[in-house]
């Protein structure tokens, strides 16, 4: 050893809570992510469910419009950053590295950081209820409702500084997920083999990388607006508002994106399995996704039809966004060629898939609808645009999210889902969520706003609001279903087998749940859907290899855990308070963060002692 | 039998749009909403058949596709180059369709056919934390503009372009049966038209998010034919009625003392500055002629529905109410929050005066 060792040495085989709060292990990170942001997601439906409430009827007096206006900002921002994207971060985690035959991701350490450091703007988020108030300018923020005289609480500033938080975190996680997929891939799985959730992840991981970087400019310039007393969006000194807005959605749309390609890889693993036939159109597929990705850049003004930019621009983003429904269309139609002549299983997770596919269909209607900018000028900040999301980012991400939770569930905990309670999760669900949803396009093209508090009876907008109201009770009680059902079969379901539903990808010819490294010997790809191709024996070359019997264990080297990624998202955490509060404070995390840093470069790979235990 | 339940569900969907109320987009009675509408039903239909088609083909594929006892594995098809083909061109033939109106449409609402360069109306309207102000050219003088709040006047038939602007935060103008909206954005010239087909009183809405009380910045337009609208913006043009009961003097006293005149003015006549720049108004509306005025504080009725003439019963009843108590009726709002009889309570309005002050503000014809 030529480096001076680091005096505290790595965590030797920690149990209990040591054991999860120092892993590297992607599969384990995949579950805190997956159970962290499921409660999240639980705080964001209880803010969905108190709007509702005040919307119930006309002039409800349920909450103030103060705190209606925190109810629905940070439902709007929960929903995104802290449920949709690390549900989907779940899924990187736990699938793409056994899906392309790796033991673990490139950078384990760094993927413990990622975690580590959402959490830590997650609690810098929701704690700001509890600190004099959360942020209430909307998700999209909108100068200059943010600026310091309209909004000198420090529920903004909570709510830029999460947002920086969290953006570290998903780039961690994104730039892992990239070297992961391009270098870890298993001899043979070239990119055209890769399952298709993978390419999602590939996918999406890119746009993070690139979208990212654009709303940290905005939020820093936000910051400093209100730091500094500068001017970026300062309307009095002269700055323009509609520079965030159109900062806001270079990054916005493409996170859009962000949000749904990871539902679509996980449907699209899932259909084909169900279905016992291989994805139609494979390449079509792809290239669609990949077309999605890149025209995500060019269509971020039709969030800003009403801002006046002009007929030229808005005719051009009305055809690109137009232009953008063409490759949306080719994957639901190529869907529909993967279970037509297929020999389907109605399992939960392919009706929840299905009804993805349903739902997402009826987004993808109303989304051409107001991607016509004439036709959007009357929709837009209407409640039709709220149907319009819900159906694209519940009927669509969350529903596939949900499928996927169910299709991977005996893989992550080696037990069986309750199959009675799973399909009567997904019709309390669907009829819940379609009563609660439909009923606001009526509300919309009845010319009812968004993010009102409260409106006047006379209005004629009564009834289906409180059918509206009455659906979203259906769908929490179809989420409590869901958790009943989560948490019951975890604990004492039926243990399951490696290959449940005679899985076509690779994470299903190892045990569930996986041995610590995955793989007991890293397999040969020869074949798209290799495992199915191995199981039907139509191979060119080789035969199913077995996970292992869990002998091989001391033959496998797997890095240790590791306490710096949690040291170096605290010394974030801290920083976020410090950037609120205090600089000082701010300077004690920084002090905190570079040791984390310092310590996690001269860790040594291995504990030297650990090396003689295995000699033993 | 699967086509014709699903027409029966888009047939309920049409049935639900129900065209008479308040705000609707489809009970359209001027131009640029009729255009706007229009494109909709377009585009409603190719998504009716879009719908009808996948869900169809959905559902029956549930049913035709299910796996049975004893079923093998299927064919294993990886894709027909063929009607993928098919299937991506022929959305791009349907929107291209539908692209044409759009584009049209875009252009048709981004100029009023008779532009206030060549003698069109032109109304300058202006968002405020949580109301409108509107200000229309003098008839007689150039110089001088005519400033109104929460209530707009237009001559029917007539096409009128608003220029927007935004004294805080963005805020958004629209009349749902008029025209789709366009956003008031501090520091930048945006600009709308609309036009109404026939007489009657519409409602407005604020619909871009703008803080507290986003949700009570409303107004009214009320669409009269040429005479009318001249001989009501001749009427506005006057200087406001000197009370003459008791009650009211009383009234007008309390108006200065108190401290309303320093955000409410009682002239409605605003001069441009000498190089015919617009200047910024009072804090809080103009109230020269404010008991002429069917909406209050941007969000109480002072008539019945659809009536352009307020009813004194119900204006003095909101009156009261509002002075009384302006954070319970619009939480959030500036008087309520800087003006001295609301924030020390050594001067807090008595009862007494308050009966002044409404009756002052009624004789405000």
């Amino acid at each position: 050893m030529t480096t001076v060792a680091f005096p505290i040495p790595r965590p030797k085989h920690p149990t209990g809570v040591w054991n999860w709060i120092t892993t590297i292990d992607h599969k384990k990170i995949g579950v805190l992510y997956g159970v962290t942001a499921f409660l999240l997601f639980l705080t964001g439906g209880l803010e969905a469910l108190l709007i509702r409430i005040q919307l119930a009827s006309p002039g409800h007096e349920f909450v103030s419009p103060e705190v209606y206006n925190q109810l629905f900002t940070m439902h709007g921002t929960t929903m995104i950053f802290l449920a949709i994207m690390p549900l989907s971060a779940a899924f990187f985690n736990f699938v793409v590295p056994l899906q392309i035959g790796a033991r673990d991701v490139a950078f384990p350490r760094l993927n413990a950081f990622s975690y580590w450091t959402f959490l830590s703007g997650a609690i810098i988020l929701k704690l700001s209820w509890f600190l004099g108030g959360a942020t209430n300018a909307g998700w999209f923020g909108y100068a200059p409702l943010t600026s310091m005289s309209q909004n000198p609480g420090t529920g903004i500033d909570f709510w830029i500084i999460s947002l920086q938080v969290l953006g570290v975190a998903s780039l961690a996680a994104s730039f892992n997920f990239i070297v992961t997929i391009i270098n870890m891939r298993a001899p043979g799985m070239s990119f055209m083999r890769l399952p298709l959730f993978t390419w999602m992840t590939f996918l999406t991981a890119i746009l993070v990388v690139l979208a990212f970087p654009v709303i940290t400019v905005a939020l820093i310039e936000l910051y400093f607006d209100r730091a500094f007393g500068m001017n970026f969006f300062n309307v009095i000194n002269g700055g323009n508002p509609v520079l965030w807005q159109h900062l806001f959605w270079v990054f916005g749309h493409p996170e859009v994106y962000i949000l749904i390609l990871p539902a679509m890889g996980i449907v699209s693993d899932i259909i084909p399995t169900f279905s016992k036939k291989p994805l139609f159109g494979y390449n079509a597929i792809v290239l669609a996704g990949a077309i999605i990705a890149f025209m995500g850049w060019m269509v971020w003004s039709h969030h800003m039809f009403t801002v006046g930019l002009g007929p030229i621009p808005v005719t051009v983003f009305t055809l690109t966004t137009m232009a953008i429904a063409v490759p949306t269309g080719v994957k639901i139609f190529n869907w529909m060629g993967t279970i037509w002549g297929g020999s389907m299983d109605l399992r939960t997770p392919m009706l929840f898939a299905l009804g993805f596919i349903a739902m997402f269909t009826i987004g993808g209607i109303s989304g051409v609808m107001h991607s016509m900018a004439s036709s959007d000028a009357q929709q837009q900040d209407t409640y039709f645009i709220v149907a319009h999301i819900h159906y694209v980012l519940f009927g669509g991400a969350i529903f596939a999210i949900l499928a996927g939770i169910y299709y991977w569930f005996p893989k992550i905990t080696g037990r069986m889902y309750n199959e009675t309670l799973g399909k009567l999760n997904f019709w309390v669900t669907f009829i819940g969520f379609n009563i609660a949803f439909f009923p606001q396009h009526f509300l919309g093209m009845d010319g009812m706003p968004r993010r009102i508090y409260t409106y006047s009876e006379g209005m004629g907008w009564d009834l289906w609001n409180m059918v509206s109201t009455i659906g979203a009770l259906i769908l929490g009680a179809g989420m409590l279903l869901f958790m009943h059902n989560i948490v019951r079969s975890w604990r004492k379901g039926e243990l399951a087998d490696g290959d449940p539903w005679d899985g076509r990808t690779l994470e299903w010819s190892i045990p569930s749940p996986p041995p610590e490294y995955n793989f007991a010997e890293i397999p040969t790809v020869y074949d798209r859907d290799d495992w199915w191709a191995k199981k039907r024996g139509n191979v060119k070359h080789g035969v199913p290899v077995s996970g292992g019997s869990g002998e091989e264990e001391h033959s496998i080297h797997m890095p240790q855990p590791s306490y710096w990624p949690l040291v170096v998202a605290l010394g974030i955490c801290i920083i976020g308070y410090g950037l609120v509060y205090s600089y000082t404070v701010a300077t004690v995390g920084t002090i905190i963060g570079v040791i984390g840093v310092y310590a996690w470069s001269f860790e040594p790979v291995n504990d030297p002692e650990d090396e003689d235990d295995a000699a033993h | 039998m699967l086509v014709l339940a699903m027409l029966t569900i888009i047939g309920a969907i049409a049935l639900a749009c129900t065209p008479s109320h308040n705000q609707s987009t489809f009970d359209t009675l001027g131009p640029v909403a009729e255009n706007q509408a229009f494109i909709f039903i377009v585009i409603f239909w190719v998504g009716a058949f879009v719908f009808v088609a996948v869900e169809g083909a959905l559902i029956y594929a549930v049913f035709k596709f299910k796996r049975r006892p004893g079923d093998g594995d299927p064919v294993q098809v990886h894709g027909n180059t063929r009607l993928e083909i098919a299937w991506t061109i022929a959305p791009i033939i349907i929107l291209i369709i539908a692209a044409v109106p759009t584009v049209q449409g875009i252009f048709y609402a981004a100029e009023a056919p008779i532009p206030p360069s060549e003698g069109g109306l032109e109304v300058d309207a202006i968002g405020h934390q949580w109301w409108f102000e509107f200000r229309y050219p003098h008839p007689d003088n150039p110089g001088e503009q005519i400033v109104f709040a929460n209530e707009l006047h237009i001559p029917v038939g007539e096409p009128v372009t608003f220029n927007l602007g935004s004294v805080d935060v963005i805020h958004s103008l629209w009349v749902p049966k008029l025209a789709g909206k366009v956003d008031m954005i501090p520091n930048n010239d945006n600009s709308l038209w609309l036009q109404a087909d026939e007489p009657g009183v519409f409602f407005g809405q604020c619909a871009e998010f703008c803080g507290v009380s986003h949700a009570n910045m409303k107004f009214k337009v009320v669409a009269e034919s040429r005479s009318e609208f001249d001989a009501w913006l001749q009427s506005q043009s006057q200087s406001a009625f000197e009370p003459a009961e008791p009650l009211a003097v009383q009234g007008k006293e309390l108006f200065k003392s108190a401290g309303c005149t320093g955000c409410h003015a009682t002239k409605s006549i605003m001069k441009l500055s000498k190089d015919g720049k617009k200047l910024p108004g009072r804090i809080g509306p103009n109230l020269t002629h404010m008991a002429s005025r069917i909406n209050l504080v941007a969000m109480l009725d002072n008539t019945e529905i659809g009536n352009a003439e307020p009813n004194d019963y119900m204006l003095q009843r909101n009156l009261k109410d509002w002075i009384s108590n302006p954070e319970e009726i619009k939480p959030g709002n500036i008087m309520s929050a800087q003006a001295a009889v609301y924030t020390d309570p050594s001067k807090a309005l008595e009862e007494h005066e308050i009966d002044a002050l409404v009756a002052y503000l009624l004789t405000l014809k």
